[in-house]
């Protein structure tokens, strides 16, 4: 195989697609590079899983079209495919089949023969951490590696685009932070696509962000961007002795304060000022006993909104 | 690429209890069968003696086990076929089909592939029952090939009818039923056919494995049994394709 020129794997261009008469996605445009993690961000029902569908070929569009790595996919599905590696929201793993007897099999799909097949499992598996497991059959293994089991079937072949629908959905604490290693990791030679409904997933991995909100991309921007959005107009602080909300109020860059319950309250300011310093710095002076000071996370949705509502202001 | 994903499948198949069951089975009642038609051979063999043109071994005692492990078959070939799409359906699985780079119709081939290999399997361990009537007599070698020929073609036609059955639905039980009522619909055809040589007893799978089981090599219900199979993988095919687009 030649090694590809281009450096964009993915281009989409206005990517639809209806149920019926009710659209799902309308109209994506995304890019991709190689080397870049994209993150597919948005609630239930936003779209990811069928614009992930479409991408790799499972679901046809109803307009517009993909090219993964230069090759059309509606035209030749066969040759394009071989450029992907999926793994949908279900892992699709043969419970019967043993690690080793699946990934095999997987590799073979992608034409992979001989010695360069048995050296592609054995990366895969390295790569994954299932070295241990190999001749333990699948259906017997824990959720974890079940989904390890499924991301290392979707790098198998060494695929230019990596798509990966919600890929530590279900899985313990630790076992998210191995995941979410590994498609650091991945980074390197591919690209990667990841879908997740968590804001913090997608900052801790993803290079860039799509959100997507009843099947449109609402947002598209570097996470640098994103962090931007997401802090700096909100703080929470509990004090020890109170004050009045007015009080808090009076305090240079303050819009609007709601008291959370009587030690603590919610403090929104103007974007660029540092209230933080000027809370603290009175909270000393009048004795409030201040005993935390947190920028306010937003959640998915309140970015949302956010976003959206900026878009409507002129 | 079609005999890769046969062989995935074969192996499937026989990780499942299932096929062993299907096999021990088969075996069980082809063995019952044999005997008894040996037994009474063994009785009636003196009268037959005198009888000028008298059946020999292969027809008294072959062809009835042939004739059994037909109907076996039509019963036994819709349980397996009834996981190859469905089940991947409902397990989800099939998305490693669909996103791999192979075609639809290599997939449903090799499935196919997959299927047939397992019955060929089997037709062959029926087969070799009658064959061990070698060590004490002679057989007919054209009536017992023709007998296995049409076995293998009426299996055939029974497992590309399931597969296109078990695209239809993600419920094995939906396909296993659906696969052995048209299967049973397609075998009886000509019972409801008030005309011999009607348009529905052409359509009966029975009328064409009669020949078979004579010793006749008949290629019009041979071409008969392929275009079965044919039309039905086509439609498979296209079942399966038209998933991707509609919805």
């Amino acid at each position: 195989m030649q090694p590809e020129v281009n450096s964009v794997t993915l281009r989409t261009r206005s990517l639809s697609r209806n149920y019926g008469a009710r659209p799902v996605v309308q109209g994506l445009d995304l890019e991709v590079r190689r080397g870049e993690v994209v993150g597919l961000l948005g609630p239930n029902g936003a779209g990811k899983t069928t614009s992930m569908q479409m991408i790799t070929g499972n679901l046809a569009p109803t307009t517009g079209s993909v090219e993964v790595c230069g090759v059309d996919l509606l035209e030749d599905p066969v040759r394009a495919k071989t450029h992907i590696g999926y793994l949908p929201e279900v892992p699709p793993i043969y419970r019967e089949l043993s690690v080793d007897e699946y990934l095999r099999f997987a590799a073979r799909l992608h034409r992979l023969r001989g010695a360069s097949q048995a050296r592609a499992v054995q990366i895969a598996k390295a790569r994954c951490g299932l070295e241990d497991v190999g001749r333990r059959l699948i259906g017997s293994l824990s959720k974890g590696y079940q989904q390890r089991v499924g991301i290392a079937q979707a790098i198998v072949h060494g695929p230019d685009l990596v798509i990966l629908d919600e890929p530590t959905a279900g899985l313990d604490p630790n076992q998210i932070r191995e995941i979410r290693a590994l498609i650091r990791e991945l980074r390197g030679g591919h690209s990667v696509i990841l879908s997740t409904h968590i804001l913090p997933e997608v900052e801790s991995v993803c290079d860039r962000v799509e959100i997507m909100h009843e099947g449109r991309v609402v947002y598209a921007d570097s996470i640098v961007g994103l962090q931007r959005s997401r802090r700096g107009t909100e703080l929470t602080a509990g004090f020890q002795f109170p004050p009045a909300v007015d009080e808090i109020a009076q305090i240079l860059g303050v819009t609007q304060v709601e008291a959370l319950s009587a030690h603590r309250f919610r403090v929104v300011h103007q974007e660029g000022i540092d209230v933080g310093a000027a809370l603290a710095e009175a909270a000393a002076r009048n004795g409030w006993g201040l005993n935390m000071l947190a920028p306010g996370h937003a959640t998915l949705e309140e970015v949302f909104v956010r976003i959206t509502q900026g878009e409507e202001e002129p | 690429m079609i005999g890769v994903i046969g062989l995935r499948e074969l192996r499937t198949l026989f990780a499942s209890p299932l096929a062993w069951v299907v096999l021990a089975v088969l075996q069980l009642i082809i063995a019952w069968v044999f005997l008894g038609r040996l037994d009474t051979y063994l009785q009636v063999q003196a009268q037959l003696r005198q009888i000028s043109n008298a059946p020999g071994i292969t027809e008294f005692i072959a062809a009835p086990v042939f004739a059994t492990a037909a109907i076996m078959l039509l019963m036994a070939v819709p349980l397996l076929t009834m996981r190859l799409v469905a089940e991947e359906r409902r397990n989800r699985t099939l998305t490693l089909l669909l996103s791999a780079p192979v075609s639809t119709a290599q997939i449903i081939l090799g499935k196919y592939l997959g299927i047939m290999l397992f019955l060929l399997v089997a037709i062959a361990l029926v087969a070799l029952m009658p064959l061990t009537l070698l060590a004490g007599g002679r057989l007919d070698p054209g009536l017992l090939a023709t007998n296995v020929a049409g076995l293998a073609l009426l299996a055939a036609a029974f497992a590309a009818l399931g597969l296109f059955m078990s695209v239809l639905t993600a419920q094995p039980a939906v396909a296993a039923i659906g696969g052995l009522g048209t299967a049973l619909a397609f075998w009886l055809l000509d019972l409801a056919a008030p005309d011999a040589g009607g348009m529905l007893s052409q359509l009966s799978l029975l009328r064409h494995y009669e020949s078979f089981g004579k010793g006749m090599l008949d290629t019009y219900d041979a071409a008969c049994f392929v275009l079965f199979c044919a039309v039905f993988l086509a439609l498979t095919i296209r079942r399966l394709d038209a998933e991707r687009l509609g919805g």
